[in-house]
């Protein structure tokens, strides 16, 4: 109790250490990155206004679009593909769980690009596709090429093996569900399918985004294998522009400029979408940038507050 | 309002329960103690399906538990079934399990709405006086994490009692909170006892057990040495055994 009406003694005022090796190693890191910069930068054979030129081209837009369609259509039919296979490999029914586990084994074990190339080959094996009931009238037939066109194709590829991996976070996030949470809402007599919608997958959520958000940003680009289905999407379209103008860096530049665009869009995306899902899990959300930045104008010009009212998040060096 | 006759409960080859008779009658508060793996926090399970039993017989209400018995056959009840009884039966856990994203009142309006399809109005207007009750009027809005345990707990006895359960259940609600904290669920669980709710309760607090409860039920190694009121089992113990475990606890 004495000690607490004690004064507290001034701050420590100690001059710091010297850190030459940080010092060294940032001006060599800082050197070398320049260096590589500077080679492509100037190379004398590096047309940056081609890539000025295309970067807006009417084809280049249309592939960015295409692009998009793809990754949005392939990552739809992965997640809701993938959650179905995920509660099916967790169910009491055996049937269910080795038909997932096998979609899983023979789709994660196959290269996309063969399957792409599969779907996009498939009238060459079956010209028609089509089902009946057996021993009815009822049937349905159609041809394969138009049934599947090479968008289709590229998509169906994309989506399948998506699926897959997929369902693996997806019964990651339910299993890290702790039981207790189930048994809650049963002892509450809630159905099977009511937990899992509404108890369940929402915390699983925490758990499945950030890997989910990881796969969207690499099936931006591995959306560029439809290249082998020839779907104009944004790789497609740039080195068909190369194809005729021989200008192959440039619009590899350009194509580059556009997926990291967009992917960089995407992770801002999956922040925001992490912060939704992380509601609950800790006291009180922590700032977004935003909120930070607009929190940094607003001290920089009020006095500084006392020590203890500092707020915990204020960015360093204020 | 629950009858157990000769209940049997294995996992795997370990036999939890040797044979349970009891019966609990309405507006009774039956209090059950007993060493850890007595088979207590089974027995209260097996009660709304948690668990499932694997020779006796065990009935709420008059209707058997997870069987539909017809003449002198039993056919195992539908998911839907299941859950409709066990909406009217409340249950709170040791270690709370209240749904850390949904906010308190989220908590306790969630079965009344998606269960018993209530209004989500009345619901929420019955949820409100539910948590009023249980002293948390402030705390509505909160988040099951800024809530200290014994705050959460009484979340969870109000969510249960939104379902108007005719039996409340309750496994060990005051083992897993900070000793000053255990005081304020007791409180709302006498609260309860005064109300005339049916409850039973497994605990290792005897002073709640004889003060609230109107049988006590001292279980080890899956079957019930001795039962009678709590004067009589505390304060005159007939076993050897009870007497042991009341010396050490007491």
């Amino acid at each position: 109790m004495a000690d607490a009406l004690r004064p507290r003694p001034a701050a420590i005022k100690a001059v710091p250490v010297r850190h030459t090796g940080r010092w060294v190693a940032a001006v060599v890191v800082l050197a070398i990155a320049a260096g590589i910069v500077y080679t492509f930068v100037s190379a004398p054979n590096l047309k940056w206004d081609v890539v000025r030129h295309y970067l807006f081209h009417r084809l280049i837009l249309q592939g960015v679009v295409t692009t998009l369609e793809l990754t949005v259509l392939a990552m739809l039919i992965g997640i809701v593909l993938g959650v179905v296979l995920a509660v099916m490999r967790l169910s009491p029914n055996p049937v269910m769980s080795w038909v997932s586990w096998i979609y899983i084994w023979f789709f994660r074990g196959t290269p996309v690009l063969v399957q792409i190339f599969f779907w996009f080959n498939l009238a060459l094996v079956l010209p028609h596709i089509g089902f009946g009931i057996p021993l009815t009238s009822i049937q349905w037939q159609a041809n394969t090429n138009t049934l599947v066109p090479a968008f289709m194709a590229a998509t169906l590829g994309l989506g399948l093996n998506e699926a897959a991996y997929m369902a693996e976070i997806v019964r990651a996030g339910l299993i890290s569900v702790e039981h207790g949470q189930t048994e809650a809402a049963q002892a509450l007599g809630m159905t099977r399918s009511l937990v899992m919608r509404r108890i369940v997958l929402p915390q699983a959520m925490r758990v499945i985004i950030p890997p989910t958000g990881n796969e969207t940003i690499s099936m931006l680009k591995t959306s560029s294998l439809a290249f082998v289905a020839a779907v104009p999407e944004l790789f497609t379209r740039s080195q068909q522009i190369a194809s005729a103008t021989f200008e192959v860096i440039e619009l590899a530049i350009v194509a580059s400029i556009w997926y990291l665009a967009m992917t960089s869009i995407l992770t801002v995306g999956q922040y925001y979408l992490e912060r939704y899902f992380g509601r609950g899990t800790q006291r009180g959300l922590p700032l977004t940038p935003l909120q930070r930045f607009r929190k940094m104008l607003v001290t920089f010009h009020a006095p500084p507050p006392a020590p203890e009212e500092l707020p915990v998040l204020l960015p360093r060096g204020h | 309002m629950v009858k157990a006759e000769a209940v049997h409960k294995s996992f795997g080859r370990l036999e939890v329960l040797r044979g349970i008779d009891l019966e609990v009658y309405p507006k009774e508060v039956m209090c059950m103690i007993g060493p850890s793996g007595s088979g207590k926090s089974t027995f209260l399970r097996c009660i709304n399906h948690l668990e499932k039993i694997d020779a006796g017989r065990l009935s709420v209400d008059g209707e058997l538990v997870g069987y539909r018995e017809h003449g002198d056959k039993l056919y195992e009840l539908g998911d839907g079934e299941v859950c409709r009884k066990r909406s009217e039966i409340g249950m709170v856990f040791q270690r709370f399990n209240l749904f850390p994203h949904m906010t308190a009142l989220a908590n306790v309006i969630e079965a009344p709405i998606r269960v018993k399809k209530e209004g989500r109005l009345s619901a929420g207007d019955r949820a409100r006086k539910l948590l009023e009750r249980v002293g948390l009027a402030e705390k509505i809005n909160a988040y099951p994490n800024q809530l200290s345990g014994g705050q959460q707990q009484r979340v969870a006895i109000a969510r249960a009692l939104a379902m108007q359960p005719k039996l409340m259940l309750f496994d060990e609600p005051t083992s897993a909170l900070d000793p000053e904290l255990v005081g304020e669920v007791l409180d709302v669980m006498r609260g309860l006892a005064e109300d005339g709710m049916t409850m039973v309760v497994v605990t290792h607090e005897i002073g709640f057990a004889r003060e609230v409860g109107d049988t006590l039920v001292f279980m080890d190694g899956g079957v019930i040495v001795e039962a009678g009121t709590p004067r009589d089992v505390l304060g005159n113990p007939q076993h050897e055994r009870t007497r042991s475990f009341l010396s050490k606890v007491l």
